[in-house]
C-alpha cells in the first residue's frame, strides 16, 4: 500500500505560547480512513493546516504521495489534499451553492465545461443535487457542510482531511457528513483523515491516532485504543457510548465483554438474560 | 435585524434575472441619473413606470420589494421633515423662527421621497435578480479597464462578493449577541440617544472580534481550495450580452433621453 500522507519528524510552534508539536510521525495509506482523536488544544487541527501547508512546519518533512511538500509544489499539493473545516459558515465564499462549489475549480483555471461537470459530480457525491441553485444561507448546518465537502471534491482531491467537520452540527447533520465521508471512502476509494473529538466517529476508522499536547500518545485499531480506557481518560477522552454501556452493565454485575459492536453486545445481553431466567 | 433583505438574491427565473449583470449595473446608474434629472411630475411618473414594468417582469413579489423600502423609511421621513422645515419657499403657510412650511418645500420633499423610494427599489431589484457572484463578475468586467493602472479589480470584486455572502451570517450573529447581552440584563430600549448608542458597544465588540476570526478561517478555507488571486483563474459563468440586454439598454437610454427632453422643453415644478 502506498502512503498517501506521511509526516516525518514534523515539528511546529505558533511562536508564542507553550504549545508545540514535536517530532510527529505518522502515515496514512492510500484508501485508508484514519481518525485523529484528541481533546481541545491537542494539536489535531494544527495538523490539518500543516498537511496542505497553510501552516509551515519548523522542521521535518511532510510527503503527499511520496512528494515532499514545499513552496514550489504548494498548489499541486492543495489540489491533492482537500480540507473541510469546522465552521460551516466560514468556508463558503459565494452565496449560491453552485457558485461556491465552483470556486476551487475556478481557482485552478479549469475550462467552463469541466467546471460544470465537476459541480454536478461533487453535488451528486454529497447528495445535494437538488440544491444546485439554492442560497447557501438558507441551508441547514449539515447541508452547508456538505456543500463545503462538495467544494473540496470539485478539485478532485485524493486525500480528504476533515478538521472537526462535524463539531458544530446537530446529530442529524453529523450523521449526514459521516455517511457522505464513509461512502466516499468505501466507494470512491478516497483517502480520509478524520480529525475529531467524538469517539463514535473514531470507531468508524480503519486506524485511530490519539493526540495530546502536540504529541501522538496512542495509535492502533479503534478497538485496541478503546480497550485502553483508563489511559484515554487521562487525555480527556472517553469511550464511545456503546463502550460506556458495556462498562455500566459490567458494573451492574452482568458479564458482558468490552465489545464495541452493537450486535455482539445485544447477543451477550440476550444470553445473560436467558441464563438468568 | 431578523429581516435582512438588503443585498439578498431572490432565486427564481425571469427575464430580468437572465439579463447580463453589466447591463443591470449600467441601467441602475442611468436610472439614478434619470430620477435626479427628472424635475417634473411627468418625468418622475415615467421613471416610476419603467421601474414598475421592471418589477413586474422580474416576478419578485411586491412585498419583497417594499420590504427594502421599509429599511430606509426612517431616513426618508427624517429627510422629508428636515426639507419641509428648512426649504425657503414663496407660498409660506406657517413659520416660526428659522422654520417655515411652504408649498414649494412640500413639493420638493414629496419629490425627494419619491426619488429615494425609486432609488432604493431599483437598487434592491438589482440584488434580488442578480446573484452576488454574477454581480461581482459584472463589476469586475466593467472595471477591468482599470487593470491597466494596476487597480486590484479582481480583489475588489471578490471582497464585494464575500461581503454580500456574509450579510445574513453577521446579522444572525448580531441578533444572537444582542439576545445574549439582554439575557444578562443589558438594556437597549431606554435612555436617551447617546445612552442607547453606548448600549450597542457590548454588541459591536464581540461582533467585530468574531468577524475577524471568521475572516481568518475563511482565508484558510480559500487557500485550501487553491485560491491564489486572480491569476490563471477561470470563470464558470460567462457573461453574455443578449437581445434582452439590448432591449434593456434601449429602455434605459429612452428613459434618460425622455426626462432630459422633458426638463428642457416642458420645465419642472422645482
Amino acid at each position: 500500500m502506498m502512503n498517501a500522507l506521511e509526516f516525518e519528524d514534523v515539528s511546529f510552534s505558533y511562536g508564542e505560547g507553550d504549545f508545540r508539536i514535536n517530532n510527529l510521525n505518522f502515515t496514512v495509506g492510500q484508501g485508508e480512513l484514519v481518525a485523529i482523536l484528541g481533546h481541545n488544544g491537542s494539536g489535531k487541527s494544527t495538523l490539518a493546516r500543516l498537511a496542505n501547508r497553510i501552516l509551515q512546519p519548523d522542521g521535518g518533512t511532510i510527503r503527499v504521495f511520496g512528494e515532499t511538500v514545499g513552496e514550489d509544489n504548494l498548489y499541486d499539493v492543495r489540489r491533492k489534499v482537500g480540507v473541510v473545516f469546522q465552521n460551516p459558515d466560514n468556508q463558503n465564499v459565494a452565496s449560491i451553492v453552485e457558485d461556491d462549489v465552483a470556486f476551487g475549480a475556478e481557482n485552478i483555471g479549469l475550462p467552463r465545461e469541466e467546471i460544470g461537470s465537476r459541480i454536478g459530480f461533487a453535488l451528486k457525491a454529497t447528495g445535494m443535487e437538488a440544491y444546485r441553485h439554492a442560497t447557501v444561507a438558507r441551508l441547514s448546518g449539515g447541508q452547508k457542510q456538505r456543500i463545503a465537502i462538495a467544494g473540496v471534491l470539485a478539485l478532485k482531491p485524493q486525500i480528504m482531511i476533515l478538521d472537526e467537520a462535524t463539531a458544530m452540527l446537530d446529530p442529524r447533520g453529523r450523521k449526514e457528513i459521516v455517511d457522505v465521508v464513509l461512502r466516499l471512502n468505501r466507494e470512491e476509494k478516497m483517502t480520509v483523515l478524520m480529525i475529531t473529538h467524538y469517539p463514535e466517529e473514531a470507531l468508524l476508522a480503519d486506524r485511530a491516532i490519539v493526540m495530546n499536547r502536540g504529541e501522538i500518545v496512542m495509535r492502533g485499531a479503534p478497538a485496541e485504543i478503546f480497550a485502553r480506557h483508563e489511559e484515554l481518560l487521562t487525555y480527556n477522552l472517553d469511550l464511545p457510548r456503546i463502550g460506556k454501556i458495556c462498562k455500566a452493565l459490567q458494573a451492574g454485575g452482568m458479564s458482558v465483554s468490552d465489545t464495541l459492536d452493537i450486535q455482539t453486545l445485544a447477543d451477550e445481553i440476550a444470553k445473560e438474560l436467558a441464563c438468568g431466567s | 435585524m431578523k429581516d435582512v433583505s438588503f443585498g439578498q438574491y431572490y432565486p427564481i427565473d425571469s427575464p430580468v434575472h437572465r439579463l447580463d449583470p453589466r447591463l443591470k449595473l449600467l441601467f441602475l446608474i442611468v436610472y439614478i441619473a434619470a430620477i435626479f434629472v427628472a424635475d417634473s411630475f411627468w418625468g418622475l411618473l415615467a421613471c416610476a413606470g419603467v421601474l414598475l414594468f421592471s418589477v413586474l417582469l422580474s416576478r419578485v413579489p411586491f412585498g419583497k420589494v417594499l420590504r427594502a423600502v421599509k429599511g430606509v423609511i426612517f431616513l426618508v421621513i427624517f429627510t422629508a421633515v428636515i426639507n419641509v422645515l428648512f426649504y425657503a419657499g414663496e407660498t409660506v403657510y406657517w413659520s416660526w423662527g428659522i422654520f417655515s412650511v411652504s408649498k414649494e418645500g412640500m413639493v420638493f420633499s414629496a419629490f425627494l421621497i419619491l426619488r429615494i423610494v425609486l432609488l432604493v427599489i431599483c437598487s434592491s431589484l438589482l440584488t434580488y435578480t442578480t446573484t452576488p457572484v454574477s454581480l461581482t463578475d459584472g463589476v469586475e468586467s466593467l472595471l477591468s479597464p482599470l487593470k491597466v493602472i494596476r487597480f486590484p479589480v479582481h480583489e475588489l470584486a471578490l471582497i464585494m462578493s464575500i461581503a454580500l455572502r456574509m450579510i445574513p451570517v453577521l446579522s444572525e450573529e448580531t441578533a444572537r449577541i444582542q439576545n445574549a447581552q439582554k439575557a444578562r440584563g443589558a438594556d437597549f430600549e431606554s435612555g436617551n440617544l447617546i445612552k442607547r448608542i453606548g448600549a450597542f458597544i457590548p454588541i459591536l465588540v464581540p461582533l467585530i472580534l468574531s468577524a475577524l476570526r471568521r475572516a481568518d478561517e475563511l482565508g484558510d478555507a480559500m487557500e485550501a481550495r487553491c485560491y491564489m488571486g486572480g491569476k490563471k483563474r477561470t470563470k464558470y459563468k460567462k457573461l453574455r450580452f443578449g437581445w434582452g440586454d439590448l432591449a434593456g439598454a434601449l429602455l434605459g437610454a429612452a428613459l434618460l433621453t425622455g426626462v432630459i427632453l422633458l426638463r428642457i422643453y416642458v420645465g419642472g415644478v422645482i
